[in-house]
C-alpha cells in the first residue's frame, strides 16, 4: 500500500536509500546534495539503517571509498553535485572500469567558474564519457523511483557498472511535492539481497583490481566496456516493467508526452520537461501538433528508439541545460546523432537554457515552438544554436 | 575635532551579512586593520576560499581572486611566484584547509612559499550547515554525527597548527582566539606578524583562528565564546606552535 507523503527530492531520495539499506555510504556535504548524506547520517545514528558510514575529507576521498567498499562486496552509495562530481572524475573511470555497481544520486548544480550553486546539468554531462549509466528524473517521484531502479539496473549480473541518478537541484532537491512512497518491505523485496560478484578477501580465489594493463589488452577491455553498455538497455525496461507492477508508475527509456502525431518537438531532460508540457498542451488546444521527448537514460543514450520516436516530426528544438563551449549543447549532439541515420530527417535546432539556475518559464518554451511552428510550415532556420532567456 | 578611528579602507563601506555573533566579520576587520597598518593594500592579493568566507570580496577592498575548494595554498605560490613583490594570503576555514585542501597546505607549507595564510576554525563545515569537519572536537554534536563524534567511527580532531609546526619549510605559525579581548588583541598581533614575516621574506606563516559559529553550533553568540573557553582551547590551546627566528 502505497504511502502518500509531501517531501522534498533530497528527502524522497534519503528516503529510497533508507528503505535499500545499503551497506556502506560515504558522506561529503555539497550544496544542494547535502541535506540528503544529513538525513542519511541521521537514519544511522537513529538505528533505521545499519549502514557503515564513512564522513570522508572530500569528493575524491569518497568515491575512492565506496570503490574500495564495492571491491571488497559491499552495497554501496554515495550523492554528490557539481565541483563535487567534477573532482570525482579520476574515480569515476575507475569505479566504471572495474565494473563497480555504486549507487550515486547526482543533484544537478552549475560547475564553476564563476561561483554559483543553482541547477544545470554541466556536472552530470561532464561525466558523460565516464562509462556510469545515467538516468535522469524530472521530479521527486521519479528521484525516488528512479534510485531504487538503480540498484537492480547495476547490480544485475549481466550489467554491474556504476549508475547515477540525476535530479535538478534546488528546483527539485529542496522542492515540496506530493508523492508515493512504496512499502520498506516491498523495496527490500524489489531491490533484493545485494549478490557480490568477484569480491575481494575471498581466499579460495584471490584477485586483483584495476592492475596495470597496457598495449597487450587494455583495447579488449574498453570494448568489453562498449559491450556490457549495449545491454543497458534491455535491463533497464526489463527492471522497469518490474516496477510498474510494484507502483503502477511506468517508465521507459524516455518519455514520449503527445508525440506520436507531433509535427514539432520538444526534446528536454529533467525539471523543465514538466514546465514544458503544459505549454505543449496550450499549442495542441490551438490545433499545432507539438509534443516533447523526455530522456531517462541518458547513458547508454538510445539512438535508434530516440530516432524512430521523432522520425515523423518535421522541427525538432533540443533544449540543452549546459553547453560543449565551440560545440553544441550535449543532449543535441546525441539527438543529432540519433537523427542522422534517417532518411528523412526533422529540421533540428539547439537552445541553451537555464544555466546556473536560470528560471526557465514557459514563455520560454512558447518561442521556441513558436519558432519551431514557423520551420515546420517551410520557414528558414536562422540560428542553429542560441541562447535563450537572457538577459541583454 | 580629530577624528581618531574610522573603518579600514581595506574594508569596504557595506555591513556584513555573516551569521549574527560569527567571528569572520571581526577575522575580516582585523586582516583589513593590519593592512592599513602595514601600509599594503596597493600590493595585497587575497585568496578566497570556498566555505562561508566566499564572500570575503563583498568586504575586502582590494583584489580577491576564489579558488577551488582547498586550493588556496597552490594558488597563493603561484601568485607570490609571478608576482613576488606583492603581499600574497589566502584566507580557509577549516573545511577547505583541513578538509579537502589539506595536501595543499601541507605542501606549501614543506616549500617553505612566503605567503601568509589565515585559517578560520570553528570546528564544523560551517556553509553547508554544520556538518563534521576534520576539526570538529569529541562528543560535539553536528548534522552528520548527531549522537556526537566519536573516535571509534568518526576518528579524532586534527591539530592543523601543531602538524605543521613540525614542518621545517614552515617559519611562523601561531593559534589565537576570538573569545575575549585580550585574545582578539593577541590575534591582531599575530595577523600583523605573518603579514610582516611576508614582507620580510621570512617563508611560510599561518595564523589559526578559534572562530564562534553559532548559528550552526546551536548557541548564542555568547555561549559560543563560552564554548570556545570551556571546550575548544582544551583541544585547540592558543599560542605560537613555530617561530623560527626565535627559536620556537
Amino acid at each position: 500500500m502505497a504511502k502518500v507523503v509531501a517531501v522534498t527530492g533530497n528527502e524522497a531520495v534519503a528516503e529510497a536509500l533508507r528503505q535499500v539499506n545499503p551497506d556502506v555510504c560515504g558522506i561529503y556535504p555539497i550544496t544542494p546534495q547535502t541535506d540528503m548524506m544529513q538525513r542519511y547520517a541521521s537514519f544511522i545514528n537513529n538505528g533505521k539503517v545499519d549502514t557503515e558510514a564513512v564522513l570522508v575529507e572530500s569528493e575524491h576521498s569518497s568515491m575512492s571509498a565506496c570503490i574500495g567498499a564495492s571491491a571488497a562486496g559491499g552495497r554501496v552509495v554515495t550523492a554528490t553535485s557539481s565541483t563535487g562530481l567534477a573532482l570525482m572524475w579520476e574515480m569515476l573511470h575507475i569505479a566504471s572500469g572495474d565494473r563497480l555497481p555504486i549507487i550515486m544520486p547526482v543533484v544537478n548544480r552549475a560547475l564553476s567558474a564563476p561561483l554559483n550553486i543553482h541547477g544545470d546539468h554541466s556536472d552530470a554531462m561532464g561525466a558523460r564519457d565516464t562509462g556510469w549509466i545515467q538516468i535522469w528524473s524530472e521530479n521527486g517521484q521519479e528521484a525516488y523511483d528512479n534510485t531504487i531502479q538503480a540498484f537492480r539496473i547495476g547490480e544485475h549480473m549481466d550489467i554491474r557498472l556504476p549508475a547515477m541518478v540525476c535530479m535538478d537541484g534546488f528546483i527539485i532537491s529542496h522542492s515540496i511535492e506530493r508523492m508515493e512512497y512504496l512499502e520498506d518491505a516491498e523495496v527490500k523485496k524489489f531491490v533484493g539481497e545485494f549478490k557480490n560478484l568477484h569480491p575481494l578477501l575471498d581466499l579460495d580465489k584471490p584477485k586483483s583490481y584495476g592492475p596495470l594493463i597496457l598495449t597487450d589488452l587494455f583495447h579488449e577491455y574498453k570494448r568489453a566496456q562498449h559491450e556490457v553498455m549495449t545491454k543497458v538497455k534491455g535491463v533497464v525496461l526489463e527492471v522497469a516493467g518490474e516496477f510498474e507492477k510494484l507502483s503502477g508508475r511506468k517508465y521507459g527509456l524516455f518519455e514520449s508526452y503527445r508525440l506520436e502525431d507531433a509535427d514539432i518537438a520538444l526534446v528536454i531532460l529533467n525539471s523543465a520537461a514538466g514546465t514544458s508540457k503544459d505549454v505543449v498542451d496550450a499549442f495542441r488546444d490551438r490545433g499545432i501538433k507539438a509534443g516533447l521527448l523526455k530522456p531517462r537514460l541518458f547513458r547508454p543514450f538510445p539512438y535508434e528508439e530516440v530516432a524512430a520516436a521523432l522520425k515523423n516530426t518535421k522541427a525538432v528544438c533540443v533544449m540543452d541545460r549546459a553547453d560543449s563551449f565551440g560545440g553544441y549543447g550535449p543532449l543535441f549532439m546525441e539527438v543529432s546523432s540519433a537523427l542522422y541515420q534517417l532518411r528523412n530527417r526533422p529540421a533540428l535546432i539547439n537552445k541553451i537554457y537555464g544555466l546556473g539556475g536560470r528560471d526557465y518559464l514557459p514563455s520560454h518554451a512558447e518561442l521556441v515552438l513558436n519558432e519551431l511552428d514557423g520551420i515546420a510550415k517551410g520557414g528558414k532556420i536562422n540560428v542553429f544554436k542560441e541562447y535563450i532567456g537572457v538577459r541583454e | 575635532m580629530e577624528k581618531t578611528f574610522a573603518r579600514p579602507r581595506s574594508l569596504k563601506t557595506v555591513p556584513f551579512r555573516y551569521c549574527p555573533g560569527c567571528g569572520h566579520s571581526l577575522i575580516h576587520r582585523l586582516i583589513a586593520e593590519c593592512i592599513d597598518e602595514l601600509g599594503i593594500r596597493e600590493k595585497v592579493v587575497g585568496i578566497a576560499p570556498v566555505g562561508c568566507a566566499v564572500f570575503s570580496y563583498d568586504y575586502f577592498n582590494f583584489d580577491i581572486l576564489e579558488s577551488a575548494h582547498g586550493r588556496p595554498p597552490a594558488v597563493a605560490t603561484a601568485l607570490k611566484r609571478v608576482m613576488p613583490q606583492k603581499i600574497i594570503f589566502s584566507y580557509q576555514g577549516d573545511g577547505d584547509l583541513a578538509a579537502i585542501g589539506t595536501s595543499e597546505i601541507i605542501h606549501a607549507a614543506a616549500r617553505g612559499e612566503n605567503i601568509s595564510v589565515f585559517f578560520v576554525n570553528n570546528a564544523n563545515y560551517g556553509m553547508t550547515g554544520g556538518q563534521m569537519a576534520p576539526t570538529t572536537i569529541l562528543g560535539q554534536r553536528t548534522t552528520t554525527t548527531p549522537g556526537g563524534r566519536s573516535a571509534a567511527t568518526e576518528g579524532y580532531p586534527l591539530r592543523v597548527s601543531e602538524l605543521l609546526a613540525t614542518i621545517e619549510g614552515a617559519s611562523f605559525i601561531q593559534r589565537v582566539s576570538l573569545d575575549t579581548y585580550g585574545e582578539v588583541t593577541a590575534a591582531k598581533s599575530a595577523i600583523s606578524r605573518a603579514f610582516r614575516g611576508q614582507m620580510e621574506g621570512r617563508g611560510f606563516s599561518l595564523v589559526e583562528i578559534l572562530s564562534p559559529c553559532p548559528t550552526d553550533w546551536g548557541f548564542s553568540p555568547k555561549a559560543s565564546l563560552e564554548w570556545i573557553r570551556t571546550a575548544m582551547k582544551k583541544v585547540y590551546p592558543t599560542g605560537v606552535m613555530k617561530d623560527r627566528d626565535k627559536g620556537i
